[in-house]
């Protein structure tokens, strides 16, 4: 049994890792470093419900202080950690040198940025508290012109919530339709139409060329020639794993911590949520997400695998799932969809907002999405992890419809 | 125990349900219904699932 287990990320992979270890009685140390000047807070609503300017930054904490006295946890923030060595079974801590038995990988990723625009201001990507708290303020602060670049998941929610906001924003996508990568296109459809719908304008098909402005942001430039007029960007291109510090650990790394299938990279190291590339048995293949619901999931797994041996230990496989809140729609999706599989529409009722299709291919069900259809998207969940077929997904499908 | 959900969080999104699909359901109004307030003691290890998983810590067990 190991003595003490160190958990590298304070966020909500790791914070899951130290409950779960608790919860299956592990009585030795348990330190928790975090690089963030907050204790462990709730990511999603950043985007949401706090950019909107409701929720105080307490509603969002993942910790209090009674829930950190009770599973004896040894929390530092401001610590970032810049190496592993395997070997001696230490990691280089702002600050010194630390000793391990055990180790949670639990870093997660950081928003991608658009290269040389350091220098100005007014441009933000959107990863942490302090990122919402600044776009947040910005917003308050006259009447900006929002260019969001990016229509994936966060440059949506972003855009939804200016909108809402009643501030004028426009998407800059690279693809014809948003979204297109990941649902296809029909369904991408559906996606921007919402947001036209709302007032969001969408510049489609064209790359940001360059971004204006000396010191303080003042306009977008599109390779069409067009120039959007911006006080404030908010770049949305997706999110890079935080794998740095592992470099010359020895550990694997390929766009994440590569780990078998039950989440260990190496003897008595595991890794879990968005810095993991794990194995995953049911897909028979590498994959890596950057969902709430895999990190709270992953991250309890992975602790639990450092109790077990190697007979004991269990396959992480589970149905991906998450949602992304869009004006009044929920959005979601489980399973892993793939813009060439089969596609098949089962609600479709703009009057109500609501929209439920499923992906197939290879005989298989294999996603889900859901436009403020929760219980459809359950159900087909469930399908999935019974291994459902294609033709029992649309049996299914007609009984519901 | 005794399923407790706080209402004013939950966003119906219906994870509850299908973990434990007889305590919770999500019906086609999108409104959470606790189908069992005070499931047996055997369904402990599911609710707490459900607990866990739900990502508006909307729901709480109460012994
Ligand atoms: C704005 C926003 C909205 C989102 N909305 C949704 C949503 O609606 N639905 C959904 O399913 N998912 C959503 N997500 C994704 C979800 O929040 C992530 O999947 C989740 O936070 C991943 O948790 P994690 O613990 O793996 O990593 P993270 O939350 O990224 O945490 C990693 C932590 O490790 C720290 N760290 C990094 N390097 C070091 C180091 N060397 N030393 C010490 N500490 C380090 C980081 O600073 C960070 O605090 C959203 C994410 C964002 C940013
Ligand atoms: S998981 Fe939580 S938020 Fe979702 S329906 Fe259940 S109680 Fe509501």
């Amino acid at each position: 049994m190991h003595s003490s287990i160190t958990i590298v990320g304070a966020s909500l992979a790791g914070v899951r890792a130290a409950e779960a270890l608790r919860s299956e009685g592990f009585k030795g140390n348990i330190k928790l470093l975090g690089d963030e000047a907050h204790i462990a807070y709730d990511r999603p609503p950043l985007s949401k419900s706090f950019l909107e300017g409701e929720m105080t930054s307490e509603k969002l904490s993942l910790l209090t202080t009674e829930k950190i006295n009770e599973l004896e946890l040894e929390i530092r923030i401001d610590s970032r950690v810049s190496s592993l060595d395997i070997e001696s079974r230490t990691l280089e801590v702002k600050g010194g040198v630390e000793e391990f038995d055990a180790l949670i990988i639990a870093t997660g990723a950081r928003a991608r940025k658009l290269p040389n625009t350091e220098k100005i201001s007014g441009i933000h990507t959107l990863r942490s508290l302090d990122d919402s708290i600044k776009i947040r303020d910005s917003f308050k602060s006259g009447n900006p012109k929002v260019v969001v670049v990016g229509g994936g998941f966060i440059g949506c929610e972003v855009a939804a919530t200016a909108s809402a906001l009643g501030i004028e924003v426009t998407i800059v996508e690279s693809q014809e339709v948003p979204l297109s990568h990941v649902l296809g296109e029909e369904a991408g459809k559906v996606i921007s139409e919402l947001h036209t719908n709302n007032g969001v304008q969408l510049k489609c098909g064209v790359e940001v060329q360059e971004i204006r402005g000396d010191s303080q942001v003042e306009g977008v430039l599109l390779g069409d020639g067009t120039l959007l007029e911006a006080d404030l960007v908010i770049v949305g291109i997706g999110a890079v794993p935080n794998t740095e510090w592992l470099e010359n650990s020895g550990l694997t790394i390929e766009n994440g911590v590569c780990c078998d299938q039950t989440c260990l990279a190496a003897p008595n190291i595991v890794a879990a949520g968005d810095v993991a590339r794990w194995y995953h048995r049911g897909y028979g293949k590498s994959i890596r997400l950057e969902h709430w619901d895999n990190a709270a999931e992953q991250g309890k797994h992975a602790a639990l695998r450092l109790l077990q041996t190697e007979a004991e230990a269990q396959p992480y496989a589970p149905i991906p799932w998450f949602w992304s809140d869009q004006f009044d729609r929920k959005i979601q999706l489980a399973g892993i969809s793939d813009p060439e599989d089969d596609f098949e529409v089962i609600v479709d009722s703009p009057e109500e907002g609501r929209y439920t299709a499923i992906y197939g291919n290879e005989g298989r069900l294999k996603a889900v999405l859901g436009i403020n259809r929760p219980r459809h998207v359950m159900q087909f969940k469930s399908l999935m992890e019974n291994k459902a077929s294609w033709k029992e997904a649309l049996d299914f499908a007609r009984e519901i419809k | 125990m005794r399923v407790v959900v706080d209402f004013d969080l939950c966003e119906s999104n219906a994870i509850c349900m299908q973990i434990a699909p007889d305590i919770f359901e999500v019906r086609d109004d999108d409104f959470l219904y606790v189908l069992n307030e005070t499931p047996s003691e055997d369904r402990r290890s599911n609710l707490e699932e459900s607990v866990q998983r739900c990502p508006k810590q909307a729901i709480s067990i109460e012994e």
